[in-house]
């Protein structure tokens, strides 16, 4: 197998789950969980599928994602900050609410292909030899999810605004005695991962699949969850979490196809995994080295500064 | 005559069922430190509050340097000069000192500019600080000029400080004091919120009293006694415990070598901890918090195993029995925190009552819970620790920390323990129940029973213990008569000021 060609579509195949656990971490630095990643993400993959089938756009598609995704959010973000429900049954509640809906959108976009997507080559970087096509020839979303991994970085770590988010999700009534708005601020980051999840949605119906099929999130979402986890709520981690799982996901499928079987051959016989057992093997190999290597990662040594924002889950009263 | 800086005026608070503040006006001086007194629930906090922004009044005016003040928020109170150190510190654990300051202030310089800036400050006033260490590893003194220094870096005109002492040594208050005698004579005027009457009678020139949320009285400290302060906060005579000399008895609980490591994340690791108490005694383990406290209840109450020689009760090895079999034998414990460890919030008093009443009252038959047992064991509570509340079908979250405190404690003695171990028994409790609950560990400890009070609050132990020991990092010193120690003597014992000293001011 080209090398140069599973390293290219390692960052495509990435994308969705970057984009998406990029969000969530924004949200769970707030100190909010939000487990409907799932369904917001298959909400932004039928809304961002109809807008660009209505405008022939896939661009404009995926800001009618970010929209959709944002919305759902919304109405999270209206029961978990300000009517105060159970943040973990609320983001089960808006998964099962986002699969349904969408399975109801899509009923009339069956069958129907999407707008193609540009790659975009930027100019002199995309003719770099083994560089150049692995970094430099991809579709604008690609792109954009590297950039934003950056800017969350920029912001947690060197802005203003997201060192009051990193204190509010710590300790929200220490901010609020602060002065700091605890629910406006959690409100913007609900949003944004909204936002987030609805784009990662989109590129699998957009550009993955390329069309509308019932469940086509197939549980990215709360592998995207997971990730932002054991990443220990940071951005380059997580990275290197998402590259890692999009990276296997795509070399089992195409040692599947390639029909490779595993096996040793001993005294002269050759000895093989079942079929189905290698199959199920194979399919799993992206969780099961994804998450061991995270874990490696945040075990050991300063494992105390790794810890979950303090008041993550919790929810948070004014009037004390 | 010094100017007056903060004037208020008819300021009054209600929240639904209660009225926080009813019409409290006095005026805070430039230059000097003004005490604001009063129980738990006075309506301190609201008032502090009202003047920080965080609340707004439904009525009366402040003036600030004789402009009209009315901050809407925070911010605006710290735009005006008005700074404050809250009691349960606002402070960022996972976040370095620097970050911690730069949240607290308006349009903070750049990192690197502020960090120079904070070493600066804290050199001046003599309060070390490292900027680019993380919060949750400093002690609670160092935690404290975090949040001072945050308000010293915006030069203020009015410093907030709610209870800042109830966490320090004794050294470490010194060292506070200082810089707070520093500081009013530069003109700062400090607000000074305290429970510490003595404290108070130190540092303050002038008291405001408040009781149910209304001004009762104002005094000088200075020539005003700690016990006719108290008795303005409570509206009453106070009842100071009272006790028979001790007798004297045979050991009971005999703690030997125990070292074990914290089962919670951040916590102190026992080492070599070695005491006994005998019939009749009250011992008295202080410290300040985060020093073993916790894990030393874990291992006598049984929730931490550790080797079966090293925690004797009678002379028996218990090291290794559960809970329950401590408690058929006659060891009884009442953790810290009322809410959550020593009941379970949202259970009825009944249900906690049989929680641990269970193995010593027989509230259970073949595993059937005997409510009928278990009603009339929490109803004797009830009646005589004089808890009150509707009855004893109420939540424990439903009452008040005191109320719920009598309970929780009252449980216990009526348990009739041979040893009995409880944890910060006051914290948090009005005065009037205090002195209820200490009368009771007295009146426990004269009826043959060995107690032992582990406690921040020094008066506390000074009062009731017959000798003192104290947990500085997880190690205990030897346990001294308490009569006749000085407060010198017990700092030295608690650690110090945990090997910080003041700096040299050129």
């Amino acid at each position: 197998m080209d090398p140069i060609l599973l390293l290219a579509s390692l960052m495509v195949a990435s994308t969705p789950i970057l984009l998406a656990s990029l969000g969530e971490l924004v949200v769970e630095r707030s100190g909010v969980l939000n487990l409907g990643v799932e369904g917001m993400m298959i909400t932004g993959a039928i809304t961002g599928f109809a807008a660009g089938v209505a405008t022939n756009s896939a661009l404009l598609g995926f800001v009618g994602a970010a929209a959709g995704g944002a919305a759902l959010s919304l109405l999270f973000a209206v029961l978990v900050l300000w009517l105060r429900s159970n943040q973990v049954a609320t983001g089960l509640a808006l998964t099962l609410f986002g699969l349904g809906v969408a399975a109801l959108v899509g009923q009339s976009y069956n069958g129907i292909r999407a707008p193609a997507m540009p790659d975009f080559r930027i100019p002199l970087l995309a003719d770099i030899p083994v560089l150049g096509p692995i970094l430099f020839r991809h579709d604008l979303v690609v792109y954009l999810g590297l950039a934003l991994v950056a800017g969350v970085w920029w912001f947690l770590n060197r802005s203003r605004a997201g060192l009051t988010l990193r204190a509010v999700g710590e300790n929200h009534d220490a901010a609020h005695a602060l002065g700091y708005k605890v629910l406006r601020l959690r409100l913007l980051a609900i949003l944004f991962g909204g936002a987030c999840a609805g784009l990662g949605g989109a590129y699998l119906s957009l550009v993955r699949v390329p069309q509308w099929t019932e469940g086509v999130t197939a549980g990215a979402g709360w592998i995207a969850l997971a990730i932002v986890v054991f990443a220990s709520w940071r951005p380059l981690r997580l990275l290197l979490g998402a590259w890692l799982f999009g990276g296997i996901s795509y070399l089992q499928l195409n040692l599947q196809a390639a029909d490779v079987r595993l096996g040793f051959s001993l005294f002269g016989s050759r000895w093989e995994l079942p079929a189905d057992l290698q199959t199920l093997l194979f399919a799993s190999a992206p969780y099961l080295v994804t998450i061991l290597v995270l874990v490696l990662i945040s075990s050991g040594k300063g494992r105390a500064a790794l810890a979950a924002p303090g008041s993550l889950g919790q929810p948070f009263h004014a009037s004390r | 005559m010094k100017d007056v800086l903060l004037a208020i005026r008819g300021l009054t608070k209600t929240y639904p069922g209660v009225v926080a503040n009813s019409d409290v006006s006095f005026d805070v001086k430039a230059g000097s430190v003004h005490a604001l007194l009063g129980e738990n629930g006075a309506g301190k906090s609201t008032l502090v509050k009202t003047i920080y922004g965080l609340v707004r009044p439904d009525a009366g005016s402040m003036t600030l340097a004789g402009q009209p003040y009315a901050p809407a928020e925070p911010r605006a109170a710290r735009a005006a000069g008005v700074a404050m150190v809250f009691q349960h510190f606002s402070l960022f654990d996972a976040l370095s000192v620097a970050e911690n300051i730069a949240l607290g202030m308006e349009g903070p310089p750049p990192m690197r500019d502020l960090a120079a800036r904070i070493t600066q400050v804290s050199r001046d006033y003599g309060l070390p600080l490292d900027p680019h260490r993380t919060v949750g590893d400093l002690s609670a003194g160092e935690r404290q000029r975090v949040e001072i220094i945050r308000c010293l870096l915006q030069s203020p005109r009015l410093l907030i400080m709610d209870e800042p002492t109830s966490v320090l040594t004794p050294q470490e208050v010194e060292i506070l004091f200082r810089t707070l005698r520093r500081l009013r004579e530069e003109g700062l005027a400090i607000l000074y919120i305290s429970h510490k009457l003595e404290e108070i009678r130190a540092l303050c020139e002038e008291a405001t009293i408040l009781r149910l949320g209304k001004v009762v009285a104002t005094c000088d400290p200075r020539a005003t006694s700690a016990r006719q302060m108290a008795e303005m906060m409570v509206g009453g005579t106070l009842r100071i415990p009272t006790r028979a000399p001790s007798p004297g008895g045979e050991t009971a609980l005999e703690v030997q070598g125990l070292s074990a490591s914290s089962p919670r994340l951040h916590g102190t690791s026992l080492k070599g901890v070695t005491f006994s108490v005998s019939k009749g005694e009250v011992l008295g383990i202080g410290g300040v918090a985060g020093n073993g406290q916790d894990e030393l209840l874990l291992a006598l109450s049984g929730e931490m195993r550790v080797a079966p020689g090293m925690v004797r009760l009678k002379g028996e090895p218990i090291g290794r029995c559960r809970p329950s079999d401590r408690r058929a034998r006659g060891l009884l414990c009442a953790p810290e925190e009322r809410n959550g460890h020593a009941s379970a919030p949202d259970m009825s008093l009944i249900e906690n009552a049989f929680l641990t009443g269970k193995v010593r009252e027989g509230l259970a038959r073949n595993g059937f819970v005997s409510w009928a047992g278990a009603r009339d064991f929490a109803e004797r509570i009830i009646k005589d620790f004089d808890v009150r509340t509707p009855g004893p079908q109420v939540a424990a979250r439903a009452l008040s920390g005191g109320n719920l405190q009598k309970f929780v404690i009252g449980r216990e003695i009526l348990q009739r323990p041979e040893v009995l171990v409880v944890n910060q028994p006051t914290w948090g409790v009005d005065a009037a129940a205090a002195a209820a609950i200490r009368q009771a560990l007295l009146d426990l400890a004269a009826n043959g029973a060995a107690v032992v009070v582990v406690s921040q609050d020094l008066d506390e132990l000074m009062e009731i213990s017959d000798r003192f020991a104290a947990l500085n990092e997880g190690r205990l010193s030897a346990a001294r008569p308490a009569r006749g120690l000085t407060v010198e003597e017990i700092g030295l014992m608690l650690g110090g000021a945990h090997g910080m000293e003041v700096a040299h001011v050129h």
